[in-house]
């Protein structure tokens, strides 16, 4: 299981720091510079939060900008409604992607509509932070990718962040959004570090834009969150196939960022989507659908989607056979059809094989 | 052998941790809903409050009248009547400070315009032509609501944010009986009481989920009884008993307003006319058990009182139905006017800014208007 975090140049005087360590900075931040931030959710107080992001600032901000709420889901966002209609803004802890469930309806009948319903009166800058994905060996209902339902429902933003530094960026930037932001936390991915100071933290680019991680010619690796790892590892195993893989971290699945996209595609001329997410019904045939629509004379081959299977969340013993691996990523790579070179685009596709390649 | 199994050595006491939370017994409802009107107490009601109820309220059965006419004519897309509980709605309306917030549901129109809102901004959402026609923020209503009970949170979280920041503002947050039944009415009692928002929960039973009646909706002795479970006391009121509602309302905003928490009211009141325009109420009642409803009308009962105190004078009926009439006339009027939509709006408050892909929409909208403008020129 790929946990290890994108590698970042080292800075002098830098210590490692680990994505929690870079969510809880950027929660304590926000509050600070603005008092209207509250911190609402499940053992968010004195636990710290089970995952320990908000750790230590019930002490900081008193109870009543961090509070621990009932156990009820619906009710913890069904009155940050109510919060946020009276100028606060709250950040809203939902301590696991399936217990999120509960808070559906004020989600999707309040949360995204509540800016359209009143004609721009009444905006939602509310942030909804929800850990998902799984590789962690969680147990039922502790391991869902459930960003496919948060992206069909038009008024939310979906953000999710690969790195340190984006983690602590792409929060700060939901939390500051006068628009509702379903932030996803990649939860295998919260124990990675990179090299990251909470006293200087880097600028990130905004929600919306998606980022090259990794510039290769051969095939794009359109991927996200917790595949984002996965995706620059396979490209790195490539290279002795031959291929020289580019990786795009979208970041931000709403809005979306085809420009980015679409530009690597057409670079590469072929793509391979990579989510955890099942592939029915999931964030790859949309981002598939784009790709095609908009790039198809520049396709050297069809966009293919490496996906979890369409099956409800593994048990933690065989989940490893759910996730899309390093090996599944690459024996996608290979079906790019690797013999056709018909948009004979010069310079690109299956003729730039990198040298030494044993395809 | 351990101190369990030597008989008669074991005396079990309550475990440590536990302790009775709340006294049960002041949180209960009264076993009869509290009524004013027709009894000795209503001696004390001011007569000024007397008067201004009895010409809402015929303002608002007015209303009433008029919206479902509108229906008909085709100009409300649909209409769901309050009469019969207009002394809930007026009540509730009155109750209020300035500062105070509304959580109407959709039922609820003539509450909101008792406070203050547009008559044709407070239709908008029926009409059709957007969701919410008045800016909440100004009148201090929230949009009318439809999916049932969720916006009881939404009232306790805005109660406990003014809480929270030293202002004095109370929210009433209004639910069918029907409504109580949802988790998301409970999830509000809950974090109501835990947080000790200033808010009031208006539960009016009118009888029917559209056309499920109380008995197939809730096994519980009244529905003012749910708010023992959570701590908050229950009140049980005459819903077309006007003073009573006014009274009852009144105290349980001063009550939440002084810091003394959340107050569950059930006002028990029927539901005369059919769930709304669309609905036939002859398939799941009968028309005796809507005559020995329409025998205890709101208006009736407070023209009862007016008349022994000889106050309802035949300038006091006069102006009452003038002045409905005026209002009815100008809502006429003004819904009879095509409303201004212009479908470019559908774009404008998506998101704060638009992202690329509704600003293509937008522009595939705009070509396909200009297309039908420059058709209708050729024409």
């Amino acid at each position: 299981m790929t946990t290890a975090a994108i590698p970042t140049t080292r800075k002098a005087g830098r210590k490692p720091a680990s994505m929690a360590q870079a969510l809880t900075s950027a929660l304590r931040d926000a509050m600070t510079e603005d008092p209207t931030v509250h911190v609402m959710g499940e053992d968010v107080g004195s636990l710290g939060g089970v995952f320990r992001i908000t750790d230590g600032l019930v002490k900081e901000f008193g109870e009543e900008r961090c509070t621990d709420t009932p156990l009820a889901e619906a009710g913890i966002l069904g009155t940050a409604i109510g919060m946020a209609m009276y100028g606060l803004r709250p950040v809203v802890e939902m301590q696991f992607d399936a217990f999120a469930y509960p808070a559906f309806e004020q989600l999707i009948s309040h949360v995204s509509r509540m800016r359209n319903r009143t004609r721009g009166a009444m905006p939602m800058p509310l942030t909804i932070r929800i850990p998902y994905g799984g590789g962690i060996g969680g147990v039922e209902h502790h391991s869902d990718s459930s960003e496919a339902y948060y992206m069909a429902t038009p008024g939310l933003h979906v953000v999710t962040p690969a790195t340190v530094a984006d983690a602590y960026g792409l929060l700060r930037a939901s939390i500051a959004s006068d628009d509702p932001v379903v932030f996803l936390e990649p939860k295998r991915l919260y124990w990675s570090k990179a090299d990251w100071s909470p006293e200087q933290p880097e600028q990130v680019a905004p929600i919306g834009r998606a980022v090259v991680r990794r510039a290769g010619r051969s095939a794009s690796l359109i991927t996200y969150g917790p595949s984002v790892p996965v995706c620059l590892e396979a490209a790195e195993a490539a290279r002795s196939e031959g291929w020289d893989l580019e990786v795009v971290d979208l970041r931000s699945l709403v809005p979306f960022d085809d420009e980015t996209v679409c530009a690597s595609v057409r670079r590469t001329g072929r793509a391979v989507v990579v989510h955890e997410s099942t592939g029915f019904g999931g964030p790859g045939g949309e981002i598939a659908a784009r790709i095609t629509e908009r790039c198809f004379h520049y396709l050297e081959a069809p966009v293919l989607r490496v996906a979890g299977f369409d099956l409800p969340y593994p048990p933690p013993m065989l989940e490893r056979h759910h996730l899309p691996g390093v090996d599944r990523v690459l024996d996608a790579v290979a079906r790019l059809q690797w013999e056709a070179d018909w948009t004979s685009e010069p310079g690109r596709g299956g003729a730039e094989r990198i040298a030494g390649g044993a395809h | 052998m351990t101190v369990l199994e030597q008989p008669g050595s074991y005396r079990p006491t309550p475990p440590p941790a536990w302790q009775p939370r709340t006294d049960p017994a002041p949180l209960l409802p009264d076993a009869e809903p509290y009524r004013l009107l027709g009894t000795d107490a209503v001696a004390d009601a001011d007569p000024g409050l007397l008067l201004r109820l009895y010409a809402e309220l015929v303002r608002g059965r007015r209303y009433n009248a008029q919206a479902t006419a509108l229906t008909r004519q085709g100009r409300l897309a649909v209409y769901p009547s309050s009469t019969g509980q207009e002394a809930c709605e007026i009540a509730a309306g009155l109750a209020l400070a300035d500062q105070d917030w509304l959580f109407p549901s959709y039922r609820d129109t003539l509450a909101v315009i008792a406070r203050g809102v547009d008559p044709v901004e407070a239709l908008t959402l029926l009409r059709g032509d957007w969701h919410t026609g008045y800016d909440p923020g100004e009148h201090r209503v929230a949009p009318l609501c439809t999916p049932l009970a969720t916006q009881l949170p939404h009232a306790v979280g805005l109660a406990h944010a003014a809480r929270l920041k030293g202002d004095d503002v109370v929210a009433l947050a209004m639910v069918g009986d029907g409504g109580t039944s949802e988790g998301d009415f409970h999830e509000a009692l809950n974090f109501a009481a835990v947080w000790r928002a200033p808010v009031v929960f208006l539960v009016q039973n009118n009888g029917f989920a559209i056309s499920v009646p109380l008995a197939k909706q809730t096994a519980a002795p009244s529905l003012a009884h749910k708010g023992v479970g959570y701590g908050i006391p229950g009140r049980l009121v005459d819903g077309n008993d006007a003073v009573a509602m006014h009274e009852v309302l009144t105290e349980a905003v001063e009550r939440a307003r002084t810091g003394g928490g959340p107050t569950l009211i059930e006002a028990v009141t029927y539901r005369v006319e059919a769930h709304t325009n669309a609905d036939d109420a002859t398939r799941y009642r009968t028309d005796a058990e809507v005559e020995a409803w329409r025998a205890h009308d709101p208006i009736e009962l407070l023209e009862h009182e007016l008349r022994s105190r000889g106050l309802l004078t035949d300038d006091v009926i006069t102006e009452a139905r003038d002045a409905a009439e005026q209002m009815a006339a100008r809502l006429r009027e003004r819904m009879n006017a095509d409303a201004a939509l212009d479908p470019m709006d559908l774009f404008a408050h998506v998101y704060a800014e638009k992202t690329s892909q509704l600003q293509e929409q937008a522009a595939q909208l705009r070509a396909e208007l200009d297309a039908e403008l420059d058709a209708e020129e050729e024409r």
